[in-house]
């Protein structure tokens, strides 16, 4: 019998794992993709908020200021990188310039630090792309960038190092209380017995809830679209540039990524599908009108892709976090939109009281481990140091993905980490191998390859990200015999 | 830290021509980089034949093609480094490359010919709304999965976009046994070549739906379908138009864009239209030294084209190694209506290789005959009529140095003229 089995491998999730893994007990954590980080986790804006937004007593802001004080600790520890630029909001007319005071002061009550209201010139001068209407800006110098996937995957990594286990492509499609009061997780790969459950199914947790005849909610998908920018036009912006808030959303952003690229999105749309993170035309549109805003040359024929994340917004329009009264030993961790990301590393601590609460003893495991296993980037070492890296292991000499220059090593490394890369898309996430300019084009047959050899699979095995999404579909030649013995086929 | 006369950088068309030529004229110590395990570039997997018309005056296959170049090579001892990629150029001809063999190399080249070829443009460069399911491929991708790896990414096929590549790829699925159900062409015309609209498409029934473009991509793990509509003037989707066209597989021949990272590292003045380099008449960058020619300088549409830029561009740097004596004045070459853009950019008349200048240029639309006029900023050189123009099909001009001979002129612009076509059955 586990102790705890969490559902749901997002950065809730990881994060949640990761904090237990500390502790001598048996945790699982069951996710339905075929990886980590398949969810919102993976489609978002990736900024550390600071803290501005969330009203006041809300559970989005105590935990957003929260974690983000415990995001440079984290990262730096589980070597993630981390960029502590700052966010700025902008005002373009007198309005939305009283607008700032209020943010300032919503913000300075939530307990965020160093807030500031600069004008027009320093405004200008920080950001010389900037509209020349933007007129005033809220200065928030502990807003910051990180790798959503990236955090999550090293969550997972480091979870499982320290024996969490994973089971993936496992979707959770039922929950029992049984006799003796434990209760049984089922899934199509098996079930587990388990003591405790905790609900970080994302976008579905509500479904998970009522699965377990737990408190009924709902979560409805709200979508974020989003285009990104070749990297030759990283300094369009240095701070994340976020306009003046509406009620239901922080806007359309022009925003740098911790890797270098700049980013315009996300709008916020409410929509049926949970699983339609499809970008559409008229979102598209909506997002390059919302970014000109802000910064008005946007280089629209340097778009390398677009992508777009659902928020998983709650009836409550809060995160959901408690122990149910109805299942004991089940906890839900809903409603996870915006700020959620930021939020991770304070609600995992907050599940950590909450199972104390709820009577689960934690005694400290003295061999944690707290780094993950080192991750070379090839690219951003210096000479000196990747001539050495290429001795020790000549596949470091061989660069697989031109565009972000990442070499065999790293891609056979990203197999056999803990929780390794499965698929083209998995390979992706962990080494950006397919996200540079030419998104795969050039590198994705010898991913494939490395795939097939290491896993010891026919290439007709692998896939893009998961069951159903193979990249080939047969041998030549194979079609030519099908179609020879049908003579009636015209 | 290796000396080198000569660095070449890629082992394609244009690299194997380029280094060939230099030695010819008398580089002794040349070092070819390829980042691939052989030479021959993106011509080893083009397994059909049409190339070297013009070059061998006979039918080639791509590799057969390049396999004549690389005979030569190795006949005249050029030294390669296969596996090998370049990351880092400056503008000191300094170049950084890493192989899993020799490990970091740091090299000092006396001279630079870039020969990195073009990437494939791909579907977030144009924005088609949808999910992200497997069986989106670029058409040189397709290409290398069937023809070198010997597997099929799909089964049936829409492809968008009538670049060659996808063209030729159309033929070889349909060959293979896929099903190919059309072709969508954005544009009012067909951006491949001719013949390969007529020998891979049309003998194969295969509809070319010009105007058309593909609106949206379904399907979650894999391609299940997209929908095509027709685009009005203004290349927007026309929604009474759209089509649902079952398919697993949806392949993008949407162009090809120059790959100058290294050029880019190294300073060099770049042309926005063509995203190449500024050559001048031997093919030599704004960076004195570095040449550049073939598919990284634009891109061509004949692999016979790229032959003949990059042996200019070997004698350009035998001709710098030699004599390093500074160059005359340079004129710019304009591309004036009717012409979107033309190769060289510069050329300093009085140096000009072989008393003779070849102009490689597209023009901005398709016209059934046209005048295209040279003219300096002094007076009317020459004119010649042009039938069946396209701007996939390059032009190629050769000017005498005589035509270019008087030393006042400061530059020189190409423009065409459409011209009546006479009634009747054109
Ligand atoms: C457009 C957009 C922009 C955002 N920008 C920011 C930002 O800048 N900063 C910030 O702090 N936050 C941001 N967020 C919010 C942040 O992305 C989310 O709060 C966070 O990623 C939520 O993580 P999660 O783990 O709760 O959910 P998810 O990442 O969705 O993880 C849930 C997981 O549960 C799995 N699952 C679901 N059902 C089952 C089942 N039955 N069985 C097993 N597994 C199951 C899913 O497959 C998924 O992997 C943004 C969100 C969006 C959509």
């Amino acid at each position: 019998m586990e102790d705890v089995v969490i559902i749901g491998g997002g950065v809730t999730g990881c994060s949640i794992a990761r904090e237990l893994s500390r502790y001598d007990m048996k945790i699982t954590l069951v996710e339905k993709e075929e990886d980590v980080a398949c969810g919102t986790s993976k489609g978002n804006s990736a900024i550390v908020h600071a803290g501005f937004d969330a009203s006041p007593g809300t559970w989005k802001a105590k935990l957003n200021v929260a974690g983000n004080k415990l995001y440079p600790a984290l990262c730096e520890e589980l070597d993630v990188p981390f960029k502590l630029n700052g966010s700025l909001v902008v005002a373009i007319n007198e309005e939305e310039e009283m607008a700032l005071h209020e943010l300032l002061d919503r913000g300075e009550t939530n307990g965020v630090k160093g807030l500031r209201i600069i004008k027009r010139d320093e405004l200008h001068a920080l950001e010389p792309n900037l509209s020349p209407d933007a007129r005033a800006a809220l200065d928030a110098p502990t807003g910051g960038l990180v790798c959503p996937y990236e955090l999550t995957i090293a969550l997972a990594e480091n979870a499982n190092q320290n024996g969490v286990k994973f089971w993936l492509n496992a979707p959770v499609i039922g929950i029992d209380v049984q006799e003796d009061f434990s209760l049984l997780v089922k899934t199509p790969k098996g079930n587990i017995k388990t003591k405790y459950i905790i609900n970080a199914a994302g976008l579905f947790a509500d479904e998970v809830s009522k699965m377990a005849g737990a408190e009924e909610y709902t979560i409805t998908p709200r979508k974020g679209e989003y285009l990104v920018f070749d990297k030759q036009f990283g300094n369009l912006a240095k701070k994340a540039i976020f306009p003046t808030p509406t009620k239901i959303s922080k806007g359309i952003l022009v925003c740098p990524t911790v890797d270098g690229n700049i980013f315009i999105g996300p709008n916020s749309n409410n929509i049926e599908d949970k699983n339609d993170t499809g970008v559409n035309a008229p979102g598209i549109e909506e997002i390059i009108k919302g970014g000109k805003k802000l910064v008005p040359d946007l280089p629209l024929k340097n778009v390398i892709t677009s992508f777009a994340g659902l928020r998983a917004v709650s009836n409550t329009n809060d995160f959901i976090i408690e122990a149910s009264k109805l299942v004991k030993g089940f906890i839900n961790v809903g409603g996870i939109q915006s700020p959620g990301l930021t939020s991770a590393p304070a609600i995992a601590l907050m599940v950590r009281e909450i199972l104390l609460e709820e009577g689960l003893t934690l005694k400290e495991k003295r061999e944690f481990i707290p780094h993950r296993p080192k991750k070379l980037r090839f690219r951003e070492l210096d000479n000196e140091e990747r001539q050495k890296l290429i001795k020790q292991n000549p596949a470091y000499g061989h660069v697989i993905c031109r565009c972000e220059t990442v070499t065999e090593a790293e891609i056979i490394d990203a197999i056999r980490r803990p929780v390794g890369a499965r698929s083209i898309d998995a390979v992706k996430r962990r080494t950006r191998a397919g996200m540079g300019r030419c998104q795969g084009g050039f590198c994705s047959p010898r991913v494939l390859e490395i795939l097939t050899r290491e896993l010891g699979v026919d290439p007709l095995e692998i896939t893009k990200k998961g069951p159903g999404s193979n990249l080939l579909v047969g041998r030549i030649k194979e079609f030519l015999q099908d179609e020879g013995g049908d003579d009636n086929d015209k | 830290m290796i000396n080198k006369e000569l660095v070449v950088i890629g082992g394609g068309p244009a690299g194997l021509a380029a280094a060939i030529e230099a030695k010819k004229h008398g580089v002794k110590d040349i070092l070819l980089v390829e980042r691939d395990s052989g030479l021959g570039g993106i011509l080893q997997q083009c397994i059909h034949n049409g190339f070297g018309l013009h070059v061998f005056k006979e039918e080639l296959t791509g590799p057969e093609y390049a396999d004549r170049f690389i005979k030569e090579l190795e006949d005249m001892g050029i030294e390669v480094l296969l596996d090998t990629m370049v990351i880092e150029l400056t503008k000191d001809k300094r170049i950084i490359a890493v192989s899993h063999k020799k490990g970091l190399m740091q090299i000092q080249a006396e001279a630079v010919i870039l020969t990195m070829g073009c990437r494939e443009r791909t579907r977030g460069a144009i924005n088609i709304p949808g999910f992200r399911p497997a069986g989106i491929f670029t058409a040189g991708t397709a290409q290398r999965f069937v023809n070198i790896e010997g597997y099929m990414p799909g089964k049936e096929i829409v492809i968008l976009g009538s670049g060659d590549i996808g063209l030729i790829m159309a033929r070889r699925f349909t060959l293979e046994g896929a099903k190919v159900k059309c072709v969508a062409e954005i544009m009012p015309y067909s951006n491949g070549l001719t013949r390969n609209v007529v020998q891979c498409l049309e003998d194969y029934d295969i509809p070319l739906l010009l105007s058309h473009t593909v609106v949206n991509i379904d399907g979650r793990d894999r391609v299940e379908g997209v929908t095509i509509a027709q685009v009005d003037e203004d290349f927007k989707p026309i929604s009474s138009t759209e089509k649902y066209v079952t398919c697993d597989t949806l392949l993008l021949s949407v162009g090809l864009i120059p790959e100058n990272e290294l050029s880019k590292m190294a300073d060099i003045k770049m042309d926005d239209i063509t995203a190449g380099p500024v050559v001048n008449h031997r093919m030599e960058t704004t960076v004195p030294g570095i040449f550049a020619c073939g598919n990284v300088v634009h891109v061509h549409d004949l692999v016979d084209f790229v032959t003949m830029e990059s042996q200019l561009a070997g004698r350009g740097a035998a001709n710098y190694l030699k004599n390093r004596m500074p160059l005359g004045k340079h004129i710019s070459i304009l591309p004036g209506e009717g012409i979107r853009y033309a190769v060289p950019q510069l050329i300093d008349p009085q140096n000009i290789i072989n008393e003779k200048q070849n102009f490689f240029m597209r023009s901005t639309k398709p016209m059934e005959k046209a005048r295209l006029f040279i003219e300096s900023d002094k007076d009317l050189i020459r004119t010649k009529v042009i039938q069946h123009i396209k701007p996939s099909e390059m032009i190629n001009i050769e000017l005498k140095k005589e035509e270019l001979a008087d030393k006042d002129i400061n530059s020189l612009r190409f423009f065409l003229q459409e011209e009546g076509v006479a009634d009747g059955n054109q």
